[in-house]
C-alpha cells in the first residue's frame, strides 16, 4: 500500500476506484471495466502531474520528508561500487547519523559521505533520524581531510531536520563541530559537490554541504531552521511549521533564484518516492556533470572558486 | 509597558518609551537581587560590584570600554540588499528591522571598529543583543566578513565580541549562508598568522556558534554567559527533561573543552593584549600609548 500525503487525496481516490473495479473485473463484463480502468489511470497520473506541478512550500517539505523517499543508503547502492564506509571520529564514537566512506563513482574513487534517517523504527532509531551529534561532523572531517590526501572529490548528500538538540551533544561541542566541518569543506583542495536529496535543515546541513556545487532535488528543501523550529522561534508555537515554511522560501525553486544553489534536480511525476530508481540515476547524471566541469583545476583554483562563490551568495539580489 | 501602550498610536508610544530610560537609574542583579546606581554600575563596566554578574552591555558600551582611551575608528560595513524575502508575520519585517535602528542608534547587530588594547593595535566586532537579540543576518554576516577582512589586510589581530541568539529567522536561507561566508572570512584571516580572539558574552546560541564564534584561535567567555548550539527552550523540548545546573554556562564549556579561559571583565583588556602580544602583534610604542580608564570599584 503506497502512503499517501494529505494533499494527494484526487488521487488516492482515483486509485481506490481502480483498484476496487479491478477487484470486480474478475466476475463482471472485462471489457468494459478495462475501459474504465485505463480512463480513470489517466486521470489519476493527470491529477498526480497537476498536484506536483504545483507544491506549495509546506507540501514540498512533506515530500522530502515521505517516509518512502530514498535515502542516503538507497543512493549509495545504486550509484556507488565497492562503497565502503567508515566509522569513527576517532575521538569518540561512531555516530550513524552520517555515513560516511569511500567508493567508484562511474568509474572514480570518491568519498562518499551524507545523513541518513533510516527507513524502519529500528534503523531510525540506529541513525538518530538523520540527527547528528558532534562525532557525525568530525567523522565527516576526517573523511574529507582523507580525501584531500589522496586527491579524491568528495560528494555529500544532505537530509537532516537538523543536528541533535541533546545534552550530549552539547557536552561534546556541537556548535564547534559544526564549524569545523564547514571550515573543512572550505579548505578542501580537492572539489566537492553536495545534492540535498531531502530535508538540508539549519547549521546541521551546511556542515557538509558547503560545496563547489550545491544541488538540490525538484521537492527537497533547505531551511535555515525547520519549519516547526523556525515557528517555535517566531512565535513560540511550533504547531505554525506551515505559516513558517510559506514564508521563508524554502523550495529548490526559491534558492536558485537567491543563487544559494546551482542546480535542480528534476524529479519523476509525483516526486522521487514514486519512481527512486529514476530520481537516484538522475542525480548520478547532475553529480558527473558537476564533477566534470571541476576535473584538473589545481586546488588553489578549486578552493579560490568556492569561496568566491560563497562571498558573492546575496551580495546582489 | 502598561495600559497607555494599548491606547495611545505608536509615534506617542515611542516618545512614551524613550523617557522610560533616563528615569531607570537603580539596576536590578538578575541573580541576587542587589540595587546598583546606574552610573556606578557603568563605572565598574556593568559588572555588579558584589555578586560580580556580568551585566549585558550593547556593542558601543563594549567598544568604550574595551578600546584604549574608550575611541576607535568606525569600519564603514558595505550596503546589504534589504529584506530579501519581503517577510512578514504579526508584522512587516522592515518594521521590525526599523525599530531595532531607532532603538540602538546602529544599522543592524554587528559593528566593526579599529583601534588599540593595552597598546596593541586590533581590528574588533562587536553584536549588539538589543539589536534584535544579535541575530545573523546578511548585514551581520557582512560586517564580520569586513572586520576580518580589514585585520587581514591591516596586518591585525582581529577580536569578535559574539552575542546572539543565532540566525536571522526573517531572511531565512540567506541568513543560513552567512555560515560559510563569515567561515571564508576567518579562513582568508588565518594567512596573516595573526591572532582572532572570540570573547563569548551571554548570551550566544546557534548559527554563530555554530560558525565564526567558534572557530578562534582562543576562545575567551565572561563568567557565567550561555553558550551552546541549541537553546535550553529546544533541548528540554527534545529530551523531556530538565537541563542540569550550570548546562550550556561558560564554566560548563570551559571544563568540557570548548572554551580556553573564563576571563571577568575587568580582566579582558590585558589579558587580549597579552595573548596578542605572545602570538606576535606589534604593540604600539610607549609615545603613543593611550590613557586608559580602569574600571572604578562602587
Amino acid at each position: 500500500m503506497p502512503i499517501y500525503l494529505d494533499f494527494e487525496k484526487p488521487v488516492a481516490d482515483l486509485q481506490g476506484k481502480i483498484q476496487e473495479l479491478r477487484a470486480l473485473g474478475n466476475d463482471g463484463d472485462a471489457v468494459a471495466i478495462n475501459d474504465e480502468v485505463a480512463r480513470l489511470e489517466t486521470r489519476a497520473s493527470q491529477a498526480l502531474a497537476d498536484i506536483y506541478g504545483k507544491l506549495a512550500p509546506w507540501q514540498k517539505t512533506q515530500v522530502a520528508r515521505h517516509p518512502d523517499r530514498p535515502h542516503f543508503t538507497d543512493y549509495a547502492k545504486k550509484l556507488i561500487e565497492e562503497f565502503t564506509p567508515l566509522a569513527g571520529d576517532r575521538k569518540f564514537a561512531e555516530d550513524a547519523a552520517i555515513t560516511a566512506g569511500f567508493g567508484r563513482f562511474r568509474g572514480r574513487p570518491v568519498a562518499f559521505l551524507g545523513h541518513e534517517k533510516g527507513n524502519d523504527t529500528e534503523s531510525r532509531l540506529r541513525h538518530n533520524f538523520g540527527m547528528a551529534r558532534p562525532e557525525g561532523y568530525r567523522k565527516a572531517v576526517r573523511i574529507m581531510e582523507m580525501a584531500d590526501h589522496f586527491g579524491l572529490p568528495v560528494v555529500a548528500l544532505v537530509d537532516t531536520a537538523g543536528a541533535y538538540p541533546g545534552i550530549d551533544a552539547e557536552a561534546r561541542g556541537q556548535a564547534e563541530a559544526i564549524a569545523r566541518s564547514t571550515e573543512t569543506c572550505l579548505k578542501l583542495g580537492v572539489p566537492n559537490v553536495a545534492v540535498i536529496i531531502g530535508e538540508g535543515g539549519s547549521g546541521g546541513a551546511v556542515a557538509i554541504a558547503t560545496a563547489n556545487k550545491v544541488l538540490m532535488l525538484e521537492h527537497s528543501v533547505y531551511t535555515v531552521a525547520s519549519p516547526e523550529a523556525s515557528a517555535s522561534i517566531l512565535w513560540h508555537d511550533s504547531s505554525r511549521a506551515q505559516d513558517a515554511a510559506t514564508n521563508m522560501k524554502i523550495t529548490a525553486q526559491d534558492l536558485q533564484k537567491f543563487g544559494v544553489i546551482d542546480r535542480i534536480i528534476d524529479e519523476p511525476v509525483g516526486g522521487a518516492h514514486r519512481s527512486p530508481d529514476e530520481a537516484i540515476r538522475a542525480t548520478g547524471d547532475a553529480i558527473e556533470e558537476s564533477l566534470g566541469a571541476l576535473d584538473n583545476l589545481p586546488a588553489e583554483e578549486v578552493r579560490r572558486q568556492r569561496r568566491e562563490k560563497y562571498l558573492a551568495i546575496g551580495r546582489t539580489l | 509597558m502598561s495600559w497607555i501602550s494599548n491606547v495611545v498610536p505608536p509615534k506617542i508610544r515611542n516618545f512614551l518609551a524613550k523617557r522610560e530610560v533616563p528615569q531607570n537609574l537603580w539596576i536590578k542583579c538578575p541573580e541576587t537581587g542587589e540595587m546598583v546606581f546606574h552610573r556606578d554600575l557603568e563605572a565598574n563596566h556593568f559588572v555588579i560590584p558584589n555578586s560580580g554578574y556580568h551585566m549585558r552591555m550593547n556593542a558601543q558600551q563594549r567598544f568604550t570600554h574595551f578600546f584604549d582611551g574608550g575611541t576607535w575608528e568606525t569600519i564603514p560595513v558595505p550596503e546589504v540588499p534589504l529584506d530579501p524575502l519581503k517577510f512578514r508575520d504579526e508584522r512587516r519585517y522592515t518594521d521590525r528591522l526599523r525599530d531595532a535602528r531607532a532603538k540602538t542608534g546602529m544599522n543592524d547587530a554587528v559593528i566593526v571598529g579599529a583601534g588599540s588594547v593595552d597598546n596593541v593595535p586590533i581590528v574588533a566586532a562587536a553584536h549588539n543583543f538589543d539589536f534584535m537579540g544579535g541575530s545573523l543576518g546578511m548585514a551581520a554576516g557582512e560586517a564580520v566578513v569586513t572586520g576580518l577582512m580589514t585585520a587581514r589586510d591591516r596586518k591585525r589581530p582581529f577580536i569578535l565580541f559574539a552575542a546572539s541568539g543565532g540566525a536571522r529567522m526573517q531572511e531565512g536561507v540567506l541568513s543560513l549562508m552567512q555560515l560559510p561566508r563569515t567561515t571564508v572570512a576567518v579562513e582568508a584571516f588565518r594567512e596573516t598568522r595573526l591572532p582572532y580572539i572570540v570573547v563569548l558574552t551571554n548570551p550566544t546560541t546557534g548559527g554563530v556558534t555554530a560558525s565564526y564564534a567558534m572557530l578562534g584561535d582562543v576562545h575567551i567567555a565572561e563568567p557565567g554567559a550561555l553558550i551552546g548550539f541549541a537553546g535550553p527552550r529546544v533541548i528540554e523540548q527534545t529530551i523531556r527533561e530538565k537541563l542540569p545546573e550550570g548546562f550550556q554556562k561558560s564554566e560548563y564549556l570551559r571544563d568540557h573543552g570548548m572554551v580556553d579561559l573564563v576571563v571577568h571583565r575587568h580582566q579582558l583588556r590585558e589579558t587580549v593584549g597579552r595573548l596578542c602580544r605572545l602570538f606576535g602583534a606589534e604593540a604600539l610604542p610607549a609615545s603613543q600609548a593611550v590613557a586608559v580608564a580602569e574600571p572604578v570599584e562602587a
